[in-house]
């Protein structure tokens, strides 16, 4: 993103207030491979308010775990690191903040959830363990102290018989009970951010439900704005007040959950919205030919600097300053933007 | 669990009846007579048959290995040829040295070589761990003989820190025990160390690529922490098994580490009986290490469960 861009941007999007708990601008990750630099996230931007759920969507490989990881400053050592841009929780700025400074706020004033509950908790330790492990570090509860606070926050993600529970490794769990354990772990120390890496993706359809409603409702009771990051739009219109779609390492729009919905403009929300399975009032499916739209092509290359828009070569609307310049977040109403040349164009059509 | 011992004790009487059988005919696979190869090369017929009598060649040889297997059963070994000592009293004299010797050499394996592994993987890649698996590499292509000699010269000649050589037993006080076995015990530990360090650094590093680590981190949990509590843990397994695999080696180390250090283990009994051909030595000594392996193995099999709660028997 260019520095025109962020300037719009900022006033569009919410402005950095006191009710914004964590503000993220200009974010570059990259990391440094044999075959070349990977810019997996390219200027990212977005302010967070307290207590919000905001979602980031976007296919495989477009920069959201690496913008998750950034946050927290978990990109590992050697493989990658974040280059340049600003994460600024409560006022304090992430990116050069000293290590043990890093340390007392992962996991008590931001936490994390990931993706696959069964190899995200260690084999070797019970689970009351792992859970009084973070109650431990970050408050200071001795052995006993943290042990029944682990069995209660046991109960309060809904496990039965927690006492029993908090004694057993992972290996006894099932998936969904593991990733309970995990937002168990997460939500120990009353986080003020939660990151929420694609939490349901690896579980029961059945089970994805539990697990999203289970978070939503501790964010209520808590008052932790959470950061969900996810591929599905379903549960992007079920959780989230305001959403923002990546590609390719970069911010292609944002808005408030009904206004992306009802008026996508960037044509890569609109392929990602017609690649849902619908139904009408009929149940048939809405589709023209009933078929399932795809976004044809595949996802750039993070290696070369792309000059242009990044979804360009995919992008039936694209024209030949897409694949030059760079297009600036426009905003498109009170709370929108989008980064596309064509915005116009994209509009007049009808999806 | 308590099953599962008995079940892998009972495993090991057909093992140890195995090696009866091997220990018993190594006798009779000696080319020539046997009597005649114990009695030597000048002895008469008289003396070859007196020596047959002795051991009982003359009876039927199903016989022979019924006595041999009811004297091992009542903690018989048999009797020297040349000392004329039950072998039991020979290996109860020697046993002490060995037993130190074998255990400081492990103790002080494990002690580095841990540590030593689990920084390379921390710095992997770094200069600190190409100094620690460059020592590795040379622990491993050094023999014992050369590094115990230098650590004589050095420490013992040209330090005077360490006597040369010897062992003083436990009962002249731990200190001058200990005295005696520090630098027999590096000069063996060498390679084990160089072993073990290599197998933790390979374990600990696959460790610490997996997702439970990053959640650790993700906790903020301090770096010695995630090392130690959530990465030493899970790297244990192969850990244990090449240090019970080097317990079992060590034996044949101790063989050359007594010699360069004059130490009177099992080692130099070994080495003596096979010269004198004292076969009732050898054998003794075969049961008994082939006994020891087989405990080793199992304390190792029971170990892995303290390490992996997955692992139940």
């Amino acid at each position: 993103m260019t520095a025109l861009a962020t300037a719009t941007a900022a006033p569009a999007a919410a402005p950095a207030s006191s009710d914004t708990i964590l503000s993220v601008r200009d974010l570059r990750t990259q990391f440094f491979t044999r075959d070349g630099v990977v810019r997996a996230v390219d200027g990212v931007s977005f302010d967070l308010k307290r207590g919000e759920t905001l979602c980031i969507v976007g296919e495989s490989g477009c920069g959201k775990s690496v913008t998750a990881l950034s946050i927290l400053r978990l990109i590992p050592r050697g493989a990658g690191r974040i280059v340049g841009g600003s994460i600024k929780f409560e006022g304090t700025e992430l990116t050069t903040l000293p290590e043990d400074q890093m340390r007392k706020i992962r996991g008590n004033r931001i936490s994390m959830i990931f993706q696959e509950p069964m190899t995200s908790l260690n084999p070797v330790l019970t689970v009351g363990a792992q859970i009084a492990e973070s109650l431990h570090i970050h408050q200071g509860l001795d052995r006993r102290a943290a042990w029944d606070r682990a069995v209660e926050m046991l109960s309060i993600v809904r496990i039965a018989d927690p006492k029993r529970r908090a004694g057993e490794y992972p290996h006894q769990l099932s998936g969904g009970m593991r990733q309970r354990v995990m937002i168990a772990i997460a939500l120990a120390c009353n986080p003020k951010v939660l990151i929420a890496d694609e939490p349901t993706t690896a579980l029961d359809v059945t089970i994805q439900a539990q697990i999203l409603n289970l978070m939503l409702e501790l964010k209520e009771r808590l008052g932790t704005a959470i950061v969900l990051i996810t591929h599905d739009l379903g549960v992007v219109a079920e959780t989230a007040q305001r959403v923002i779609v990546m590609y390719a390492g970069r911010k292609a729009e944002e808005a408030s959950v009904e206004e992306l919905f009802r008026n996508p403009i960037h044509p890569y929300t609109r392929g990602l919205m017609g690649s849902i399975p619908r139904r009408t009032a009929t149940g048939r499916r809405s589709n023209i030919r009933g078929r399932l739209q795809e976004i044809s092509g595949i996802v750039p290359s993070l290696r070369e600097e792309i000059p242009g828009c990044a979804f360009a070569p995919r992008c039936s609307y694209a024209v030949d300053r897409c694949r030059t310049e760079q297009p600036p977040l426009d905003p498109h109403g009170p709370y929108h933007l989008a980064a596309c040349w064509e915005a116009a164009r994209v509009a007049a059509t009808p999806r | 669990m308590t099953a599962y011992i008995i079940r892998r004790l009972l495993a090991t009487i057909p093992v140890m009846i195995v090696v009866a059988l091997f220990v018993f005919f190594l006798l009779h696979l000696t080319p020539g007579d046997p009597a005649a190869v114990i009695a030597g090369d000048d002895a008469t017929p008289t003396e070859i048959e007196g020596v047959r009598r002795k051991l009982g060649l003359d009876r039927p040889v199903w016989e022979q290995f019924g006595i041999y297997v009811w004297g091992l059963l009542n903690g018989d070994l048999g009797t020297s040829i040349f000392s004329n000592l039950p072998v039991t009293t020979l290996v109860a004299q020697r046993l002490e040295p060995s037993l130190v010797l074998a255990l400081s050499t492990l103790l002080v394996a494990v002690v580095f070589a841990i540590p030593m592994g689990v920084v390379a993987a921390w710095k992997a890649r770094t200069a600190v761990d190409r100094i620690v698996m460059g020592f590795s590499v040379i622990g491993f292509a050094v023999p014992v003989f050369l590094v115990g000699y230098l650590l004589i010269y050095v420490f013992a000649i040209e330090l005077r820190w360490l006597p040369v050589q010897g062992y003083r037993p436990l009962s002249q006080g731990i200190d001058q025990t200990a005295r005696s076995i520090v630098l027999p015990a590096f000069a063996l530990g060498m390679v084990y160390m160089a072993l073990i360090a290599r197998i933790t650094r390979a374990s600990m590093l696959e460790v610490l690529s997996e997702d439970y680590i990053r959640t650790a981190h993700a906790k903020g949990v301090a770096t010695r922490s995630v090392l130690l509590r959530h990465a030493l843990k899970n790297a244990a397994v192969p850990i244990v098994t090449v240090i019970g695999i080097g317990l079992a080696l060590l034996i044949s180390g101790v063989v050359i580490t007594e010699t360069v250090f004059n130490i009177p283990g099992l080692g130099r009994l070994t080495v003596d009986a096979i010269l004198k051909r004292d076969y009732p030595i050898i054998q003794g000594l075969i049961i008994l290490f082939a006994g020891v392996k087989v405990m080793v193995n199992l304390m190792i099999d029971i170990s892995y469960t303290f390490f992996d709660p997955r692992i139940r028997y």
